[in-house]
């Protein structure tokens, strides 16, 4: 029973990850109909950027911060520069800039910092919170971190009007246009928006599975699963899936496949939702318009 | 008076497909322009053109600056308010925040809410549905709606795609009495594309017949009212 | 649709008396390269007919790969069946396969088809390499095989006749696949593709069509596979990962969707563009290990840009342009 409630527990922990993670995919397929592939890359190299800063000395929250705010603007800059000229070009030319983009960043994360794998410093050191035994203190902040960062993003979205407008461009760019709302510059604020949750994922993952330039890539797949799960149309229901897969990717992982097959686990997931109830467990159901 | 809006030479195109030729016309200042026509005549193509929609060329006025060569939204900056064909409603969005939106370019919070009030009192239906998803409104509900949200933006000039359509009868006519009301009221100024000739006319002080994409005729409304060939072909009578 | 037949078959005919000539000219890893393009030309064949032609957009053939490679390894390995029997049978298998997985694929649209196929191919190495199967697939090891000497004593080299083999299969795949595209099914799956309620409303078996047409491509991938074993000479897990279906993707994007000349353009670039990549990369000096991933990125970024619709409508809209101006 304790072996069974540390999986459940620590599947949490990365469950989170895939969580905040799937909110970034969902955010973006929301707004524009595509699905960033590059995603992963993208919060790997950010991940390595705040790895540089604390090997530089800053301290912990200080290089989180501003690896956060620095990723936002890299997202915004990729949306502007190489994402937009695409907007009108068909659905899989984007596909292959959105592969082009993984690649780079992969490359350049391997070139600027090698590819032996690093350990990545946590801030919640010490021992485990409430004295309980499931979760290590690491695991415990992430889930928190993870948390806090969809209940931001909820109001963010909720409450204010940038967040409204941002809404309003994702679901109807027309009639925003005619409110007044730049529609280009709302889709670029969620490119960065997206990049700054994947950059938070990407280093609450790295003390879990070891920064090294394709640690994301088995993170990006569960993050998918989450929001297959989850219902692709529906953010929060994303989420929910991230940690809903989390916690089953750990619990077969340790009972039933073993963890070399692991990702299998994912692949059965999507097919498994998408042969049952394609929009997911809370997403709309689509009735296609003769 | 003077023109709030001034059009002349618009040309419009969607893709390499030429929709309209050369046409001329004007809104007054606090004045009512009615463009009519059938089915496909180019009056939405107009409103589209006007708001930079689509592709279009020639010379845009409002209030003397030119506009022809500006993007939808600094247009709509500007104080041009388009409530388009089908009122681009924001369906999965609240009334209220549908509201919102309208004035969301605005920076004067106490005005905001006042015109949220002055809404609510020309139409009370939308008070009492303000948290529900606009989606689930009826088309009356929805049309005004989209002119509520339209009038918050404190706009120079409404522009209005058929505010008629599919709509029932009384509902069309309360409606066309609060575009009047709104019009002398508030002295903001119109554009109204209308399939129902006789409602327009009745609103409008100055009115051009569009026919496949060319001004076949404009005037003072009375006169189009007048003239036989109009009466028969759109009045009816 | 493109230029008229007489000048096509004329081209077809140039290519192919070129592709003929070539193992007498080249030798050693040219040869290699040369069977290989024509390897990849047979996948991209396959998943230009799945996502050009019929709109369902596959992220996972490299699955089908593995399942035509592994195949054609464990038969002519392990059970001794000729290559010749031993890859049409596993690309039989592919078409099974692929047929099954038209079957779930048919109740998610494209977004979905595209996540679930990436699943797959992200899996695949994972399931290859299960220590379960072991017996069979050798785990991580993988399967050796051994290349076929020329038949009746044909003074061929096996690389050569590996070759012709190769170019055999392509050109035959190349004309089902062409007769395919022109004929009534092909019309239905094109149908299928731009507006498929219109099509089924027209009596179109939407389902069977697609499913079937999933199994094509997955048959098309099964033989591209098999053939790769016997040119590579074994089988591992590594070598079916998501790389290999990206790059799948990629050369039918660069190739041109739904034009089955431009999968030689697609084979070309997948093959070669890479090493270019390496070599460009060594300019830069020892440390940029990493590079070429970085450049070939940025490659395939400006081939978007300058042929959103790959080479086929790069050029479709250079003939287009030429014969206008007359």
């Amino acid at each position: 029973m304790n072996e069974f409630l540390h999986q459940l527990a620590s599947g949490l922990a990365l469950g989170g990850v895939y969580a905040i993670m799937a909110l970034a995919l969902v955010m973006i397929y929301q707004a524009t109909q595509l699905v960033n592939f590059a995603q992963g890359e993208m919060a790997m190299f950010s991940t390595y950027f705040a790895w540089k800063l604390t090997d530089l000395g800053w301290p912990y929250w200080r290089a989180f911060m501003v690896t956060v705010v620095v990723s936002f603007l890299g997202g915004v800059a990729i949306e502007r520069i190489v994402v937009r000229p695409f907007a009108k070009a068909p659905v899989l030319a984007s596909v292959i800039v959105f592969i082009g983009l993984a690649l780079i960043f992969n490359a350049l994360a391997g070139w600027i910092y090698g590819y032996s794998v690093t350990d990545f410093p946590t801030p919640f050191d010490g021992p485990p919170w409430f004295g309980q035994r499931y979760m290590s203190a690491h695991e415990s902040g992430s889930v928190l971190v993870s948390l806090c960062v969809l209940m931001l993003v909820y109001a963010f979205f909720r409450f204010t009007p940038l967040g409204l407008a941002m809404r309003a461009a994702a679901q109807n760019p027309t009639s925003s246009r005619l409110v007044g709302i730049r529609v280009g510059w709302m889709l670029a604020i969620g490119w960065g928006l997206a990049a700054a949750i994947g950059a938070i994922a990407g280093m609450m993952a790295a003390p879990i599975v070891y920064l090294d330039p394709n640690m994301m890539a088995g993170v990006l797949l569960y993050a998918f699963a989450g929001a297959v799960l989850g219902g692709i149309d529906n953010p929060f229901g994303a989420a929910f899936g991230g940690f809903a897969v989390g916690v089953l990717e750990n619990l077969m992982g340790a009972y039933v496949v073993g963890s070399e097959v692991k990702l299998s686990v994912a692949l059965a997931i999507i097919v498994g939702v998408l042969v049952w109830r394609p929009s997911g467990l809370f997403g709309r159901r689509l009735v296609a318009r003769v | 008076m003077s023109r709030i809006l001034e059009v002349r030479g618009l040309r419009a195109f969607y893709g390499p497909i030429q929709a309209l030729f050369d046409l001329d016309f004007h809104v007054g200042e606090g004045g009512v322009s009615a463009l009519l026509g059938a089915n496909g005549a180019g009056k939405t193509t107009t409103l589209r053109a006007l708001s930079g929609l689509i592709r279009r060329q020639g010379d845009i006025r409002l209030s003397g600056k030119p506009i022809g060569a500006l993007s939808t939204e600094a247009i709509a900056r500007l104080g041009v308010a388009h409530v388009p064909d089908g009122r681009g409603t924001f369906t999965d969005l609240t009334v209220e925040e549908n509201l919102r939106l309208g004035a969301y370019v605005r920076s004067d919070r106490n005005a905001v809410r006042r015109d949220f009030d002055r809404m609510f009192d020309y139409f009370p239906r939308l008070a009492e549905r303000r948290r529900q998803q606009a989606g689930t409104l009826s088309g009356g509900e929805q049309q005004m709606l989209a002119i509520s949200r339209a009038l918050l933006m404190r706009p120079a000039l409404l522009m209005l795609d058929e505010p008629s359509f599919g709509l029932a009868p009384m509902v069309v006519a309360e409606i066309f009495r609060i575009l009047a009301a709104i019009n002398r009221d508030e002295g903001v100024s119109m554009l109204i594309v209308e399939q129902n000739a006789s409602l327009a006319l009745d609103l409008a002080d100055h009115a051009v017949l569009i026919e496949t994409g060319r001004a076949a005729m404009s005037g003072p409304s009375q006169t189009l009212r007048t003239d036989d060939a109009v009466r028969r072909a759109y009045l009816g009578y | 649709m493109s230029p008229s037949p007489a000048p096509r078959t004329l081209l077809t005919l140039a290519v192919f008396a070129a592709a003929l000539v070539f193992p007498f000219l080249a030798s050693g890893y040219h040869l290699y390269q040369g069977a290989q393009v024509l390897i990849l030309a047979i996948a991209l064949l396959g998943l230009n007919l799945l996502t050009g032609f019929n709109g369902q957009i596959s992220l996972g053939h490299g699955a089908f790969f593995a399942i035509g490679g592994y195949g054609a390894a464990i038969l002519t390995a392990k059970l001794g069946v000729p290559y010749f029997v031993a890859i049409p049978l596993a690309s039989l298998v592919c078409f099974g396969a692929g047929f099954l997985f038209g079957f779930p694929a048919l109740r998610f649209g494209g977004l979905y088809l595209a996540l679930a196929t990436f699943a797959l191919a992200v899996a695949t190495p994972q399931i290859l390499a299960y220590r379960g199967f072991d017996a069979w697939t050798g785990g991580s090891s993988g399967v050796s095989l051994m290349k076929p000497y020329a038949p009746f004593a044909l003074p061929l080299t096996t690389d050569q006749w590996l070759y012709l083999v190769c170019l055999i299969s392509a050109a035959l795949l190349y004309f089902a696949a062409r007769n395919l595209v022109v004929s009534r099914i092909g019309r239905a799956l094109i149908a299928l593709r731009d507006q498929p309620v219109a099509a089924e409303t027209m009596g179109v078996n939407a389902a069977l069509l697609k499913t079937t047409c999933f199994g094509m491509s997955a048959l098309y991938a099964g033989v591209a596979g098999g053939l790769s074993a016997l040119a590579v000479g074994f089988v591992s897990p590594e070598s079916f990962g998501l790389a290999l279906s990206l790059s799948f993707l990629v050369g039918i994007v660069v190739g041109g969707l739904a034009s089955l000349g431009g999968v030689l353009f697609g084979a070309l670039f997948i093959e070669f563009v890479p090493n270019l990549a390496d070599q460009m990369s060594v300019t830069f000096g020892e440390s940029a290990k990493a590079l070429p991933g970085a450049i070939y990125g940025v490659l395939l970024i400006l081939a978007m840009a300058v042929m959103p619709a790959g080479v086929a409508g790069a050029l479709r809209a250079v003939v287009r342009r030429t014969v206008h101006s007359r």
